[in-house]
């Protein structure tokens, strides 16, 4: 239309042209429909009623907020409260069932697990890592390898009253003397229980210095770790025999340990979680793959 | 700047189409086609089909709750998808197929949207009358009579809509279940929602919107244009044997100055996009042939051969415009690209028929724990932990043995078990169509290199057999 003049009419279709023409193709002005115009203005009716209805025009310090009161917020609000009520039920349930009593109940432990996932990855993951494995002075809670005891009531009271808990008389307490550092054996003695230990974690072979050691491991240290090295549990004294280590198995680590004696600490828990949660913690760390089955009434002290 | 003297309008207000009624050859083939495909839609969602205890009764299902598409014999899971993939590339080349042999023959018997329109169009006959009772009807002022009869129109209108919006929902769960639920109001709201969808839309698009759809909204039109070469059956105007076009009686009165059209104009009172198909070509011409049935009784009439409006492709049109003689317009069908498309389509139907027998209904798949990669056991070995999924896509329970190969001095066991009772393998009972998800873990000697590679085995332990293997990775310290 801006070229102001008369456009020419497709003999073909009867319809104006456009007025421009590529290599002898010409664009036709063919008319909208008549309904296309009606869809176009009832969207425009939409966007007035959508405007009106929620939030919609930026202002200064705000926004209009819309008359339904609808915000994104808001709904997540919604959404996360539908879903509390949804497994508040499970939580009750978990909460009400000792936890010896949660395998027979598969889906309660199934729902413990799950649960148990996702909080590890709140609490604990600071200090056990994000796979749970742990790192040195913190527990692998992956292996075959307990402390305390790795069935589910023995894990459920270590979270409840935690290791070396300051100030909490219920907590798990195991106190290894610092054998060098308060002198109560020489360097050269240290060395010698060194070198026994690496004998019966069978890393080194028998020597003279492993063979002195035995002696002073028979003095001082079977007292918590057994005779055979192999722990007690009932102490959270370690198993020295096996090809698990806290803190490290070659022979500088170790001498460090009877050196100076380790005290990691893992904090109570049953100041800052509900009963459901430990408990699916538990059951959580449990799943990973070295969990122990319930000891019988009878057993009490022959599993290592 | 000056303007046009009469600028026409940029919106164009839609044109009354009020088609006649005709009989003839197309017309019954219209019918017929209607009859089946319809018959096919209302019909499927009712067929039954037994698969056993394990698997829903209905020939064709999809089952979206559980991911599953069922049709007659064959069970598609949601990672075949490409079965569905290859069926909806045959639709499009089949339509490339049926463009290219018999032109836009799917606009004008099977579309959907033809076909609605056309059962709306035969209900407003039957409650307005014929055209000219319509036409005369239109233009009648708002009385009571005339609301009475479009509410009578609207109303049967609204049935068939509602039974066309209703009947789909069918092919998405157990039909008869559906039914009963549908009416006692306890189906999902989705069936409820999905049917007055549907309904709104047939009511729109076969009652008022009609050849609008062709011509504004659907682009196959548009394709098919490009589609179409001098070799396509469109329906054609013999122009050269019809012009000039005159009166009966002036033809009878000058024989020598007339052609055969007698400009009765029921070619346009027939058609169903109003168009004026003497004009050519065009993109409201869907092929549907009723102008040729009009005019073939109309030639009968007057006494002159038929086929002066027919089905024929340019290239015969050329060929008859220089005298040859017509060609029959079943002749047009074979040619080089027909037989191409066609050798395609089949192609990928044979590919597809040839993958659905061999495809194996049994797999396993491994994948290992990342975090952490491998754990220390206390006696030294190396463990690690695979989330191993069983699927069984057989309609019935399956016992199956899995164990590894390569991976000298391996034990197994799941999160069920203890490591004591750890061997060689595990086994399962996989539930009949679902996936079993075994945590396995496997523990090996240290020693060894720090990534090795091993397969997981699964063996069926029934009288079918069959298995699978996944390759997997062991890590080490």
């Amino acid at each position: 239309m801006a070229d102001g003049q008369d456009r020419k009419i497709d003999a073909a279709t009867g319809t104006e042209l456009k007025g421009h023409e590529w290599d002898g193709i010409a664009e036709l002005d063919t008319p909208l429909p008549r309904w296309w115009l009606w869809t176009f203005y009832a969207t425009i009716l939409f966007a007035v009623g959508y405007v009106v209805a929620y939030p919609a025009i930026p202002m200064l310090n705000d926004y209009t907020r819309g008359m339904l009161g609808w915000s994104s917020r808001g709904a997540l609000d919604k959404e996360l409260a539908a879903r509390a009520a949804q497994i508040a039920p499970i939580h009750r349930a978990i909460a009400a069932t000792p936890i010896i009593d949660l395998p027979a109940r598969p889906h309660l432990m199934q729902a413990a697990v799950e649960g148990g996932r996702a909080a590890f990855k709140v609490h604990c993951v600071q200090c056990h890592g994000s796979g749970a494995a742990g790192a040195k002075g913190y527990p692998n809670l992956n292996d075959d390898d307990w402390l305390w005891g790795g069935d589910l009531a023995t894990i459920e009271k270590t979270i409840i009253d935690g290791v070396r808990n300051p100030g909490h008389d219920a907590t798990r307490l195991s106190i290894m003397p610092a054998f060098g550092r308060d002198q109560l054996l020489t360097a050269a003695q240290v060395d010698d229980v060194v070198a026994h230990v690496r004998t019966i974690s069978r890393q080194d072979k028998p020597s003279a210095a492993s063979q002195r050691g035995g002696k002073l491991f028979a003095d001082n240290c079977t007292v918590c770790h057994g005779a055979d090295g192999k722990g007690t549990r009932a102490l959270g004294a370690p198993n020295l025999t096996d090809g698990i280590w806290l803190y490290g198995g070659d022979t500088d680590t170790i001498r460090a340990s009877v050196w100076n004696s380790r005290q990691g600490v893992m904090p109570r828990w049953d100041d800052k979680l509900d009963t459901a949660t430990i408990r699916m913690l538990a059951a959580y760390v449990h799943s990973l793959g070295g969990g122990e089955a319930t000891p019988t009434a009878d057993a009490g002290n022959a599993a290592e | 700047m000056l303007m046009p003297a009469d600028p026409p309008s940029l919106y164009e207000k839609r044109k009354g189409v009020y088609p006649k009624a005709v009989d003839g050859f197309y017309r019954r083939l219209k019918w017929a086609i209607m009859a089946v495909t319809l018959a096919i839609y209302w019909g499927t969602p009712w067929f039954r089909w037994d698969r056993g205890p394990y698997a829903p009764d209905q020939a064709v299902l999809v089952d979206l709750a559980h991911r599953r598409f069922y049709m007659f014999a064959i069970e598609i899971w949601p990672h075949e998808f490409y079965y569905v993939a290859g069926l909806l590339i045959m639709a499009g080349i089949g339509l490339f197929l049926v463009t290219s042999a018999v032109g836009r023959a799917w606009c004008g018997y099977a579309c959907p949207q033809t076909v609605w329109t056309d059962l709306f169009q035969h209900v407003e006959r039957f409650v307005d009358g014929d055209r000219n009772a319509q036409v005369r009807l239109a233009k009648a002022p708002w009385t009571l009579a005339k609301l009475g009869r479009r509410a009578a129109k609207w109303s049967l209108w609204l049935a068939i809509a509602f039974l066309t919006g209703g009947a789909w929902i069918f092919y998405f769960a157990d039909a008869p279940t559906l039914q009963r639920d549908f009416w006692s109001g306890t189906a999902a709201p989705v069936a409820y929602a999905t049917t007055a969808l549907l309904t709104a839309t047939t009511f729109l698009l076969g009652g008022f919107m009609r050849e609008q759809v062709c011509i504004y909204m659907c682009p196959w039109p548009r394709i098919q244009t490009a589609m179409l070469d001098e070799k396509s059956l469109v329906v054609t105007y013999k122009a050269w044997r019809g012009e000039q076009r005159g009166s009966l009686k002036k033809a009878q009165a000058h024989p020598a100055e007339f052609g055969d059209c007698i400009d009765c104009n029921q070619c346009v009172a027939v058609c169903p996009t109003g168009i004026d198909i003497r004009e050519g070509p065009q993109i409201g011409c869907i092929t549907c042939a009723l102008c040729i049935d009009a005019c073939d009784a109309v030639m009968a009439q007057v006494g002159r051969p038929r086929g002066l409006i027919d089905y024929c492709t340019q290239e015969d049109a050329d060929a008859e415009q220089k005298g040859a003689p017509p060609r029959p317009a079943l002749s047009a069908l074979l040619h080089p690209r027909t037989i191409a498309y066609l050798t395609v389509w089949s192609a990928i139907g044979a590919a597809m028929l040839f993958a659905l027998g061999a495809r194996t209904r049994i797999d396993i798949a491994a994948q290992q724990d990342r975090n952490p990669i491998f754990v220390r056991l206390s006696d030294g070995a190396i463990r690690n932990a695979y989330m191993v999924k069983v699927r069984n896509m057989e309609a019935r329970p399956r016992p199956v043995t899995v164990a590894v190969d390569g991976l000298a001095g391996a034990s197994l066991w799941t999160d069920a078990m203890a490591r004591e009772q750890a061997g060689p393998s595990v086994t399962a009972t996989v539930p009949a169509d679902s996936v079993a998800k075994l945590r396995i873990f496997i523990a090996a000697p240290a020693a060894g290199p720090s990534r090795q590679d091993f397969a997981f085995t699964l063996t069926a332990n029934d009288r079918e057999g069959g298995g699978d293997h996944e390759p997997a990775r062991f890590e080490r310290p």
